[in-house]
């Protein structure tokens, strides 16, 4: 057993999660309001990015129409809570089931398609969304969205209101990624990754890839959908341009530079959707997408594999220089 | 749908074993399968039997179909005439996930693995189709799927350590040379506990050590795990040595079936070789 300052592989792990827990729990205790507000952001995108993650880089389906079932989810929390009056946390299994129904429905045809051409029938979604949330006006609210209210914080907490929905929002995705985690170290998830890695002999081992296939696909967008849930709850708005394309590509960029195929890389992913954009914006008022432009390049070019997978290599290389 | 494939596994056994003591019905029966691609005419009506716990050869020059009758059999290819019988029940109907629950394993002639995964897990996927964790109960860890996972777990270690796997069971098939890869698809074919074994080539590559060890293995996973497995090669000297019966292919044609001897003196499939050899 390897170990580096005397803890094996599977301590340092153990001991990350613990520090990244104990970080988490902290932050809004040491931050304003508003960062308390972005770190809910980069949460709930994680959370949408797990879901990505587990189709594209478990499953091996591309898809860049998952602002989609985003949107989906954010309607359907948005419209229980407005006309039905329905409490903020009721909404989120809604969306959950909406989602999980949707993405299996839209992922039955979809097994047809392979590689960049699922990748263009999932682009076509995205493309569609906002018009058509516009065209159902009268439970959308059209062009003009809905404006919803924050919650308090219940049982009367000392919190504010964008600190209990930064923890509501954490106690939600820590759920969702313990769900993932053992869906992906089950046989389930074994047959994900083989269904990725060699169909052929995925379907030879009995694994019903069609089935598998349609099931990540509504699994997936039941993550996204519950994180556009969260979103919608949080931002206090929807609207259909809150929801274009640009939304689904986001989350692939997201998700490939966090690092495909890897729990940390959500996380990752989710911050840089969250304050790329921000940072770019700080760094040049005149042109701030040409600096996220240069940010994406940079970090291709540095992290091929993501952030996660470039922070694994280090790791690999410091455990090899102990070794030896 | 995972789990319809166990019932029916249980189910044909529990409608074939009485049956097969009443008729001797061979496992499999392959009854006048003809295969075109195009104007090629890959298989021309070849039928035979495989009874059950025999070891059985299928041998050919190159192109004379025998993958291709491989690949019927896993259902990956339609047939586009004949029937193929395991227990006496039809396979044509059926899609290829469905072919674990009718006991029939395989393994591939260009290695089929699952790359990313090391050799543990490659071998517990050879296990889906005996066990029935859905995504629900995986996702929220019931006990009852954890104790199916620790079972498929013992099950594949055993294999792993039945083909001398051990040391390398935690590590990823992609960075293990060839011979070793070999030995994980056959532990992953067997982790499904099929009845019927089919093995494509797989002395493919491999010196004549590792020949003489598969040899003995063939037979271990006939006299231990009591499986009867369908070898084809296209080197006749693996076949006659491990099979008891042995069937030989040209152009898309039956040209012999028989005991080892028999086939090896056939003239046709003497002319069939010295003809590709010469
Ligand atoms: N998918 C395919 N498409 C077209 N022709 C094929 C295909 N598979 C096999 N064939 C043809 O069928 C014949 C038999 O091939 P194969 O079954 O691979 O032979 P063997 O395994 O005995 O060497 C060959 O002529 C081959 O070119
Ligand atoms: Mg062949």
């Amino acid at each position: 057993m390897i170990r580096i300052a005397g803890l094996t592989r599977r301590q340092w792990a153990a001991l990350a999660l613990v520090l990244g827990l104990a970080v988490a729990f902290l932050l809004p205790m040491v931050v304003t309001d508003y960062r308390s507000f972005q770190f809910t952001l980069v949460i709930i995108y994680a959370i949408a990015l797990m879901g990505l993650n587990l189709l594209t880089g478990y499953n091996g389906q591309i898809s860049i129409g998952h602002g989609a079932f985003y949107a989906i989810g954010a309607y359907t929390a948005a419209i229980m809570m407005d006309r039905w009056e329905i409490a903020y946390y009721w909404t989120l299994p809604a969306a959950g089931v909406v989602c999980l129904v949707s993405g299996f429905l839209f992922g039955l045809p979809a097994l047809r398609l392979e590689g960049l051409y699922l990748a263009l029938a999932t682009f076509a979604l995205a493309v569609a969304t906002p018009q058509i949330l516009k065209y159902f006006d009268s439970w959308t609210g059209g062009v003009q969205g809905i404006v919803l209210f924050k919650p308090d914080p219940p049982f009367g907490l000392p919190l504010s209101q964008d600190q209990w929905l930064y923890y509501f929002s954490l106690a939600i995705a820590l759920v969702m990624f313990w769900a993932a985690w053992n869906l992906i170290h089950s046989r389930i998830g074994r047959a994900i990754v083989a269904i990725r890695d060699h169909p052929i002999a995925a379907q030879t081992m009995g694994i019903n890839a069609p089935l598998y296939k349609s099931m990540t696909f509504g699994v997936s967008a039941l993550y996204t959908g519950v994180a556009g849930a969260l979103g919608a709850i949080v931002v206090q708005f929807v609207a259909p341009d809150s929801f274009s394309v640009f939304l689904s590509i986001s989350f692939l960029v997201g998700a490939v530079v966090g690092g495909l195929a890897s729990f940390t890389g959500a996380i990752y992913g989710g911050l840089f959707v969250v304050f790329i954009p921000n940072i770019s914006e700080e760094i040049s008022q005149a042109a701030p997408w040409a600096i996220y432009g240069a940010f994406l390049l940079v970090f291709m070019y540095v992290m091929p594999s993501g952030i996660a997978g470039f922070l694994r290599r280090i790791g690999a290389w410091i455990a090899r220089r102990n070794a030896s | 749908m995972p789990a319809a494939t166990v019932s029916e596994r249980e189910e044909s056994q529990a409608m074939a074993t009485p049956e097969r003591t009443r008729t001797a019905a061979p496992l499999l029966k392959v009854e006048g399968i003809t295969v075109r691609f195009g104007g090629i005419v890959a298989l021309d009506g070849v039928s035979f039997d495989v009874e059950s716990g025999l070891v059985a050869g299928l041998i050919g020059p190159n192109g004379a179909g025998k993958t291709t009758l491989f690949n019927c059999l896993s259902r990956l290819y339609k047939a586009n005439e004949g029937d193929i019988l395991i227990d006496g029940r039809s396979i044509v109907g059926s899609t290829p996930h469905a072919m674990p629950g009718f006991g029939i394993g395989r393994t591939f002639q260009n290695l089929a693995l699952f790359q990313t995964m090391t050799v543990l897990e490659n071998v517990m996927v050879g296990c889906h189709s005996r066990t029935r964790a859905d995504f629900l109960g995986s996702a929220l860890r019931l006990p009852w799927i954890r104790s199916e996972e620790s079972r498929a777990r013992e099950d594949a270690i055993e294999m792993i350590s039945f083909l001398g796997l051990d040391d390398v069971a935690h590590v990823t098939v992609a960075s293990l040379p060839f011979g070793t890869r070999k030995k994980v698809e056959l532990a992953r074919a067997l982790a499904g506990k099929p009845r019927l074994l089919l093995l494509d080539e797989p002395a493919g590559g491999m010196n004549h050590d590792a020949v003489e060890e598969l040899i003995a293995l063939i037979h271990d996973i006939r006299e231990r795990l009591g499986i009867t497995v369908l070898v084809l090669e296209h080197h006749m000297n693996l076949v006659m040595r491990v099979s008891d019966k042995v069937i030989a292919l040209d152009f898309g044609r039956k040209i012999a079936d028989g005991t080892p001897d028999e086939v090896r003196s056939d003239p046709e499939v003497i002319r069939a070789y010295l003809g590709k050899d010469a």
